[in-house]
């Protein structure tokens, strides 16, 4: 693999041309022509509520409007890892911004209109907005039914709490790990909700034809599993799998928040109820905030032993999940989190409780990075402050612990090959660890801060890719795949794999987002796992592509089939140096043979990958036995912080970030994800806030109130560094990244800060207010 | 409805519009023009710039009634004829990913150098802070405004 021509290389990406000319069509950018219908939605003002009446008469009646829908239309359930979601609220509603009822019209201004007509009787029941509250043993019950509710073998809800799921992992022995400890370290550890905001909000349209075809064309993550989940939901009107297909546009972007299935549902739906003509739903920029789902927020308690010379001895990580109104997503971060909250580190004695908890506040779900920001903030942090005591150095202490290939996971399964070592010292001598720098100015500190990164893909173990690849008359190349490129480049990343494979260059090589009706099945985009599991289908699919022409060259002209091979476009013979033969020569014409007839025919290979090593099943008291995860990706980052001590303005002024990504198959796009990964991951630390008043309505849905970061706040500087110690499963060695690239950011912000003021913030957003007033009641101490 | 006509991309088009229609719904519903986008609909972030007049406007928060007689230019008349040269760099640079902020960042840049060709990267950085991106950092984006308007650095 050394004299790698394709893989390896920072190409340019093949929908570029497309996107920085303005070509790119998104959902919305789609046109359905003349009878195009819009659906505004009538939302829950209420956080906890029986529905007594829906009075829709006079949107019903008002000029224009086609037809209004509530839950009685469709009394049906879905979600991705469990059913606790209905289309539209039926008796209850369980948080501000639910969806009660859709208004469809011809024209979107007419459905809007008509929507604030619709009235809704409420009968308020309390509501739970604090996870902790929702623990309580005499908490109301935001979900009576829990115990019925339809779910994967790998939940383990409680009946009768608000407790979706949890997950418990045992190892060793706690007990005496922690009587080995000579010092042992416990503390409470917050981090709030987030928003996505991907620029593009969530968009869907649907169509159901007269002869009972369901089309959807959504911005999504998951055009497969929405099929799935929307044929699942609908089976009640007669729909089967082979009715419904769901079209995906390029995606403005989704950071999670557009995998699984949340609005485009309504689109589904409502487009059972206005057959022969398509239905747009749209959110608003407000409804993109509250009516997707959000990052979990979470309460860890986090309490680590060690023994003086550095050696971590036990660890015990409770976290409580807030999960919102629904954890049909949500309680898939959570079950993440509680098998791998031990983070990049060797612990024999392990415990670890993950908590799913039902509020009253928007549902949660996936968000880049599935739980291992939020957990790794009070861990990294909590792992400095342990140093600090024992007075062994930040970046040494990781080094002690740093977990090493073949060590035991928490559910008892060896531990990848990884170059985490490797990115440790990395960063630490980019960042020039351990010197000290100082401003001109007195009120300016600089401090640094450090953490490593590490993240396993959180998937069920039968979660697979498939590709398709065939040729045209020139040579050149469709790549049929049903992962989503939003952005990090993976279609360009499956060309440069199959280019490797059949000497065909990036330029003739075309993949697309997809059809499912034309597509081959992909489970999601998520998880950072497209580039290894898809990258799998791609890369046997170029071999079964090769193998037929090499079949039909060894079959036609006799050389031997061993002896071929491809370069430049051309099949080639070891043993018979003058001979070269095309690829467009026959790749769908076939090859003549002597008596004038033709062999062969179109070349298509297909391919498939699933991980048939992984298993969910396991004790639920310990998580030992099965194989959940895959593999982890690790890595180590670092930066240097200027604070300005009285105000609290904090500057990045460097970031390093090194990932173990097994093989970069194109580092300019692995660069592109750390720069961007290491920035959504410093504003949640910094400024992002999201705010809900004492009712349960968020405060500030919009980019004036909630601030996500412009061009002038970006870091003087990042170096991103890229480590390669294979994956030897990965195609070309490669393993996942883009969501680890965010998962360090927290923590080095409150080590940084740690490091420049002396002062410890354990609750997220560490904003400059939260500095400001924490380095005052210092210096009044 | 009051016919309008403006010149759009280099030609002359003409529409009925309701004096409280925004020209970004003009631009996308009426004239098939779709590279400006709605991304806040309130002016925030800057994914449906567009030049009016030259001046890069958000077309959220203009009236389509207001630029009758006026000229206006989209991502689709500055690609019309081939990418121009800052496009260019930002291809080579994949200074994109989602590509939703793109034509909006394109708009602002391409009226940044028309001010002013040789910015530094403050000036770039204060041209492009009205455009949101969530997906690049925005590094790839100022190094290849930075690179493409370097002092002598000519096609």
């Amino acid at each position: 693999m050394n004299d790698l021509k394709y893989v390896g290389k920072p190409s340019v990406r093949i929908d570029g041309k497309e996107k920085i000319s303005g070509a790119t069509k998104y959902t919305d950018d789609l046109e359905f022509g003349p009878n195009l219908h819009f659906a505004a939605i009538v939302e829950s003002t209420e956080a906890h509520a029986k529905i007594i009446n829906i009075d829709t008469i006079e949107a019903e009646n008002f000029p224009g409007v086609v037809g209004v829908f509530t839950g009685k239309d469709f009394p049906f359930k879905f979600g991705l890892y469990m059913k606790d979601r209905f289309i539209f609220a039926m008796d209850t509603v369980h948080y501000v911004g639910q969806q009660i009822a859709a208004v469809v019209a011809r024209d979107i201004k007419t459905a809007k209109r008509a929507a604030k007509l619709v009235k809704i009787k409420y009968e308020t029941i309390h509501a739970i907005f604090d996870q902790m509250e929702a623990l309580k043993d005499d908490a109301l019950l935001i979900h009576p039914d829990l115990g019925e509710y339809e779910h994967v073998p790998w939940f383990f809800p409680q009946a009768n709490t608000n407790i979706a799921h949890w997950r418990k992992t045992r190892r060793g022995d706690i007990t005496k790990g922690f009587e080995d400890a000579d010092y042992i370290l416990e503390d409470t550890y917050t981090v709030p909700r987030y928003a996505h905001c991907p620029l593009e909000t969530h968009a869907a349209v649907g169509l159901c034809d007269l002869s009972d075809r369901l089309t959807i064309w959504a911005s999504s993550q998951s055009p497969h599993t929405q099929r799935n989940l929307f044929a699942e939901s609908l089976a009640p009107l007669g729909f089967t799998h082979k009715d419904v297909r769901v079209i995906a546009p390029p995606i403005g972007g989704g950071f999670g928040g557009k995998a699984g299935v949340s609005m485009e549902i309504l689109a589904a739906a409502i487009a059972t109820k206005v057959k022969g003509n398509p239905v747009k739903i749209i959110w608003s920029r407000e409804q993109e905030f509250y009516n997707t789902s959000q990052r979990l927020g979470v309460i860890a308690k986090l309490k680590i032993g060690v023994k003086n010379d550095g050696t971590f001895t036990a660890i015990n990580h409770r976290l409580y999940w807030d999960t919102g109104a629904s954890a049909e997503y949500g309680a898939n971060v959570v079950n993440a989190v509680g098998l791998s909250a031990i983070g990049p580190y060797r612990f024999h004695n392990i415990s670890i409780d993950s908590v799913c908890l039902y509020t009253n506040l928007p549902p949660c779900g996936a968000y880049r990075g599935f739980g291992y920001s939020e957990f790794m903030f009070g861990l990294e942090s909590h792992i400095n402050r342990i140093a600090e005591h024992l007075n062994i150095d930040a970046v040494e202490i990781r080094k002690i612990n740093a977990i090493k290939e073949n060590d035991i996971l928490a559910y008892g399964v060896e531990m990848n090959p990884n170059g985490l070592l490797e990115c440790i010292d990395k960063v630490a001598k980019e960042i020039e660890w351990g010197k000290e720098e100082k401003s001109d100015d007195p009120n300016i500190k600089i401090g640094k801060g450090f953490s490593l990164i590490w993240k396993a893909p959180a998937m069920p173990p039968n979660a697979s890719s498939a590709a398709f690849l065939k040729f045209s008359e020139d040579g050149s190349i469709n790549i049929l795949v049903s992962g989503m490129d939003m952005g990090q480049g993976y279609l360009t990343v499956m060309a440069q794999i199959a280019a490797e494979i059949l000497a065909v260059p990036i330029s003739k090589i075309r993949t697309e987002n997809p059809d499912t009706d034309r597509n081959p099945y992909e489970w999601q985009t998520v998880a950072s796992h497209v580039t290894w599991s898809c990258g799998n289908a791609v890369r046997k699919a170029a071999i079964d592509a090769r193998d037929q022409i090499f079949e039909i060259v060894s079959r036609t002209l006799y050389l031997p089939k061993n002896m071929l091979y491809l370069e430049d476009e051309k099949v080639k013979c070891k043993t018979k140096p003058r001979f070269e033969l095309p690829l467009k020569e026959f790749v769908i014409n076939g090859i003549q043979a002597e008596d004038s007839t033709f062999k062969g025919g179109p070349i298509m290979g297909h391919g498939i990958f699933m991980p048939e090593f992984t298993s969910a099943n396991s004790d639920p008291e310990t998580s030992q036995g099965g194989h959940p995860n895959v593999h982890y990706t690790v890595g180590a980052a670092a930066i240097t912080l200027e604070v300005d001590k009285d105000s609290g303005e904090m500057h990045v002024k460097k970031a390093v970030e090194a990932l173990d990504v097994g093989k970069a198959i194109n580092p300019s796009l692995v660069k592109g994800q750390i720069t961007g990964g290491l920035l959504q991951g410093l504003a949640t630390v910094l400024y992002e806030d999201m705010r809900f008043d004492d009712k349960g309505k968020m405060l500030n849905p919009n980019f004036t109130d909630y601030k996500i970061p412009t061009a002038k706040d970006v870091p003087d500087e990042i170096v991103p560094i890229i480590v390669e110690v294979p994956q030897p499963d990965g195609p070309f060695g490669a393993r996942g990244v883009g969501e680890h690239t965010m998962i360090p950011a927290a923590p080095m912000i409150a080590n940084a800060v740690n490091d420049a003021l002396g002062i410890r913030i354990k609750s997220m957003p560490i904003t400059k207010e939260k500095v400001a007033l924490a380095n005052l009641k210092k210096e009044e101490k | 409805m009051k016919k309008i006509t403006f010149k759009l991309n280099g030609e002359l088009r003409s529409v009925y519009v309701e004096p409280e229609e925004i020209l970004l719904d003009v631009l996308r519903e009426k004239l098939g023009v779709k590279s400006p986008k709605c991304g806040c609909d309130r002016g925030d972030c800057g994914a449906c710039a567009v030049l009016l007049n030259g001046r890069s406007v958000r077309s959220c928060l203009v009236l389509a009634i207001e630029t009758d007689g006026q000229e206006i230019i989209t991502v689709e008349g500055i690609s019309k004829d081939g990418l121009s040269k800052v496009q260019n760099t930002m291809l080579d640079k994949n200074a994109f990913q989602c590509g939703f902020c793109a034509p909006g960042m394109i708009i602002s840049t391409t009226e940044l150098i028309e001010k002013n060709p040789h910015p530094n990267l403050e000036e770039i950085k204060e041209a492009l802070s009205g455009n949101l991106c969530r997906c690049t950092g925005y590094l790839p984006i100022l190094e290849s405004v930075q690179e493409a308007t370097e002092e002598g650095h000519h096609e």
